[in-house]
């Protein structure tokens, strides 16, 4: 995950938006859509990540992961701050309807209507769904 | 216009990479420009030369090879959703190559827009 940290990049800014639809376990989806966050922070676009649907289940504290044998990485969304990533959202309604509020959550985000999601997204240059 | 494309499925499951396939011979007919095809998650089955689908099926692997090999399309398999797959080097077919996410984020970059295949 670190090895194109030192990638050089002069070029233009975009915004990026990256929208996290699916539960962090059960597909690879969540885990390796996160790389490709890191590596466009650190190729220093302009980057948003968005949490709906299952996709807020990915940010909720105190995942207990030893029973399925797989690696809880949660606490790397905490890493996120320290690559300048800090346009997060999650949407209220996702939120509301899995019984979650922003306290149950690994980092802080703004929630959103899912209209307001809407028109944020409407802003964005490239938008990658995981 | 300049596309970037991503395929993020595997060729037998889904129908993502021949959805990403028909799109990108298609968008080249049109005159369109492909900075690359990137294949993401199990998209780097896409790359894997030892595939033998049954001879009434298409062969997927060997069509993105044709169009690289035709249109000089680039085809980019992420180095780390390849290597825990074990697609290294030795089992790429003809016109794809191994490379970072850096080059995912380039194509968002350069492209006018970036077209998605996958679930």
């Amino acid at each position: 995950m670190d090895e194109y940290e030192d990638d050089e990049f002069d070029g233009p800014v975009k915004k990026f938006m990256f929208v996290n639809r699916k539960a962090p376990y059960g597909t690879v989806y969540a885990l390796e859509g996160l790389e490709v966050v890191l590596i466009a922070a650190a190729f220093d676009q302009d980057v948003s990540m968005v949490f709906a649907d299952d996709g807020v289940f990915q940010i909720k504290k105190d995942q207990e992961t030893s029973g399925i044998n797989m690696k809880n990485f949660s606490p790397t969304f905490r890493a996120l701050e320290g690559y300048d990533v800090e346009k997060v959202y999650a949407e209220k309604e996702s939120l509301e309807a899995r019984g979650l509020s922003e306290d149950d959550l690994v980092i802080p985000v703004e929630v959103l209507s899912s209209s307001e999601l809407a028109e944020l997204m409407d802003t964005q240059e490239v938008v990658i769904t995981f | 216009m300049k596309l970037g494309i991503l395929v993020n499925e595997g060729p037998f499951t889904h129908q993502a990479s021949d959805s990403a396939y028909q799109f990108t011979k298609a968008a080249l007919e049109k005159g369109h420009e492909i900075v690359r095809v990137f294949f993401y998650h199990d998209g780097v089955n896409n790359a894997n030369k030892l595939s033998e689908p049954q001879s009434d099926d298409r062969n997927l692997v060997a069509l993105w090879s044709e169009l690289a090999q035709e249109h000089g399309v680039e085809l980019t398999v992420c180095v780390a959703a390849a290597t825990r797959r074990g697609i290294k080097d030795e089992l790429l077919a003809a016109g794809f190559q191994i490379s970072g996410l850096g080059q995912l984020v380039e194509a968002g970059i350069v492209g006018d827009r970036l077209v998605t295949f996958g679930d």
